[in-house]
């Protein structure tokens, strides 16, 4: 291989009492790539990148980062790396000033320096008006903003960040998003990136793992899991249906060319099928049960479409059921996975 | 990693942990106001000079006389007017029968009672011993207890009078040949205060500790900031150094006041050196924070750590000879006080403040405090790693 691995996991497990979080991953990070964990809420995806950060303790299995293991030699670990987590790591009562020199005289950094890189980090979000005010009194944007240059105090070569647009309107989703993505490119850091929005994992990632119940089951680029649909002959229909009734979406479903059937809107569906015959049969279907095609689409593969594809539910599918799974009758108290950060 | 680094990394964990204190404005000003309630609240509850006064009570005469002399009896209410007047004991109201006094005490509109029964002029013309009946409410023991006393004391005055005006003799004999005098190590009167006042002290940096610390740590962890310190290249035991340093600052702070308090509302004079009286504070402090760890560090949110918390306060607080004197415990007690740092905090300084003792006299007690702190914060370290890193 031509570029080197900067992080290597090997057979990574991670179990919580009897609940695996983490189900025996193995896989290499290439030096200045951005990889994305892509998986719903409780995938394990947070889980793995707390042990790669040396924050939690792996059951099983090993991860180096350079040539440091996450566990042995954790302080060595500590000073190559950064990360943002989704909860933000900031003390709201110290001004952004005083919180970013908190956290950077926790690496040694001479106190000249670490003035100066302080100074251009808030520049270089645009925070620097702001520097002497207490972050209590930011808006989410900008603490998020904080939060990201916090971890980059010690110059980091590998980048964590844990659902860093989370909670965030649109407009700072981009400001947070197009950063990374200069930090990657200017200075080479090496970024991994967990989320559950397939749209950062698709505008920034160079590869993708697809997380599913603490196991990848894909790990590719955005490119090369969307021909997993579009290079064979599964397509991807977007029907508008004047009059849809519950019994039409029933028979779509019934057909044995249709993989997947969700119901956008009272008289959308969203289908992914596949075989020669599958348009002809579905209209067939449609005009058998005299329902009214008002336009129909054939749409280029989202990350969305792999998930549900290889999965055979949606990202929000499986973080309900994990929800209700956690939630559900007399597993409140002990009995059910309990997970302690 | 050097001892250097460590201690920098904890100074400027204590520091950032004093910063956010400080800017915490109400909390900044409930941890002088806490104190202030507690030297208040004993304070005050608990005269400085141990007496009670303006005690209600009932008195009731049926003495039916002597061939018409009521002297006797007149003569014993007079002199026992006369010794209120001096002490304000009391505060007498006539009453009907012995039982309207009964009812009264019952209704709780009197606290006790004295009764002179019908034969009393008789008896004590006869050359006989007069009684008198002292009622007293049951439902409360220590004014029972109060009341007794305090009668005993008047029947006892008035008793040596009418000894000595019966025999009507000038100085040939001594009524009562014996008078007991106390004499303490110290000069003046401690009162109860005294006695509790280094016990809050001690107790109230404590309850500042265990409340403190819930809050540094698991709030830390609750929010997501200790990731932060967690994933930098830190020694975990600066972590709990620096964590330990602010609760001290912070004890410390709430030590000056109290004992600020103590000396200049209550009077409480201290008799040994006050810097004895500070270190003996720090160390307090020093010696509980590493089984506020150990707590903290076992439970998953700030919640459940203050519920332990006060679980292990309450009978810390009164375990440790804070309020009571642990002579008054039962063996077990007191074998179990023993275990509690608070004990010995709360006695070495009251030996400094109300008895005047110097290190000497307190090596004991200052080994075991310095020796609890060090276990604890050795048993801590790994149970913090541990829970930190799951």
């Amino acid at each position: 291989m031509a570029i080197e691995s900067i992080i290597k996991v090997n057979h990574l497990t991670k179990m919580f009492n009897k609940f695996t979080a983490v189900d025996d991953i193995t896989f290499d990070v290439k030096k200045g790539e951005i990889f994305g964990l892509l998986g719903p809420n409780g995938a394990g995806k947070s889980t793995t990148l707390r042990m790669l950060s040396t924050l939690s303790r792996p059951t099983k299995g090993t991860a180096t980062i350079g040539e440091y293991d996450t566990v042995k030699n954790d302080m060595e670990v500590r000073k190559l790396i950064g990360i943002v987590s989704e909860k933000m790591i900031i003390y709201n009562r110290l001004t952004a000033k005083e919180n970013l020199s908190f956290f950077g005289s926790l690496f040694n950094i001479p106190k000249e320096t670490l003035n100066k890189r302080i100074d251009d980090l808030l520049e270089l979000v645009q925070l620097s008006k702001w520097k002497n005010a207490q972050v209590g009194t930011f808006s989410t944007g900008m603490r998020q903003r904080m939060n990201v240059i916090r971890a980059l105090l010690n110059m980091p070569q590998v980048l964590f960040l844990d659902e860093p647009t989370l909670g965030l309107d649109p407009q700072s989703s981009v400001e947070i998003r197009d950063f990374i993505k200069k930090l990657n490119q200017e200075q080479g850091t090496t970024v991994i990136i967990t989320t559950h929005m397939m749209v950062d994992a698709d505008l920034l990632c160079d590869r993708i793992a697809i997380v599913d119940h603490g196991k990848i089951i894909a790990l590719d680029t955005s490119t090369n899991l969307k021909k997993i649909i579009s290079g064979g002959d599964t397509m991807i229909i977007k029907l508008e249906i004047a009059n849809l009734t519950p019994d039409l979406v029933a028979s779509i479903k019934g057909l044995k060319c249709a993989d997947a059937v969700t119901q956008e809107n009272s008289t959308s569906l969203h289908l992914i099928v596949h075989g020669e015959d599958a348009f002809d049969n579905i209209v067939d279907t449609i005009r058998n049960k005299n329902g009214k095609i008002t336009s129909m689409a054939n749409l280029q593969p989202t990350l969305e479409d792999v998930f549900l594809h290889i999965t055979g539910h949606e990202v929000r599918d499986s973080a309900d059921q994990k929800i209700k799974q956690e939630m559900g009758p007399g597993k409140r108290f002990g009995g059910g996975p309990r997970r302690v950060r | 990693m050097t001892a250097k680094t460590i201690l920098q990394h904890s100074y400027r964990i204590a520091k950032k942990d004093l910063t956010e204190l400080f800017r915490n404005r109400l909390g900044l000003v409930l941890l002088i106001v806490m104190p202030l309630f507690m030297m208040v609240m004993v304070g005050f509850i608990y005269p400085s000079n141990g007496t009670i006064t303006d005690l209600k009570v009932g008195v009731v005469n049926e003495d039916s006389g002597f061939n018409g002399v009521f002297a006797p009896s007149q003569g014993f209410l007079t002199g026992l007017q006369g010794i209120n007047n001096q002490t304000h004991m009391l505060i007498m109201t006539d009453v009907k029968s012995t039982a309207d006094l009964k009812d009264l005490v019952q209704r709780g509109q009197l606290s006790g009672g004295i009764v002179i029964p019908d034969n009393f002029s008789r008896s004590v013309i006869s050359r006989q011993q007069g009684t008198v009946i002292i009622v007293s409410d049951e439902s409360n023991p220590q004014i029972s207890a109060t009341i007794q006393g305090a009668l005993r004391g008047v029947f006892d005055a008035m008793g040596t009078a009418l000894a000595q005006q019966n025999l009507n003799t000038t100085n040939i004999a001594v009524i009562k040949p014996f008078n007991v005098q106390a004499q303490g190590v110290i000069s003046g009167h401690p009162s109860y205060f005294d006695f509790i006042a280094p016990g809050i002290m001690a107790m109230t940096v404590m309850m500042s500790v265990m409340t403190g610390l819930p809050v540094a740590i698991s709030q830390e962890k609750e929010i997501g900031t200790m990731d932060g310190m967690m994933v930098a290249p830190v020694n975990r035991l600066s972590i709990l150094l620096g964590k330990t340093m602010a609760q001290t600052g912070r004890g410390l702070i709430q030590g000056v006041i109290i004992l600020g308090l103590a000396i200049g509302i209550f009077g409480v004079a201290i008799q040994g050196s006050i810097l004895l009286v500070f270190a003996l504070l720090l160390l307090g402090v020093f010696s509980f924070v590493g089984l506020g760890i150990v707590i903290t560090s076992f439970t998953k949110d700030q919640e459940t750590a203050q519920m332990l918390m006060m679980t292990l306060m309450f009978p810390m607080m009164f375990l440790s000879g804070v309020f009571f004197p642990i002579q008054q415990m039962p063996w077990y007690m007191q074998d179990i006080s023993k275990l509690l740092p608070l004990t010995y905090a709360s006695d070495a300084l009251r030996k400094v403040m109300v008895l005047g003792a110097g290190i000497p006299q307190i090596a004991n007690e200052l080994i075991i405090l310095i020796a609890f702190g060090i276990v604890m914060i050795a048993i801590a370290l790994p149970v913090f790693r541990r829970m930190m890193t799951r």
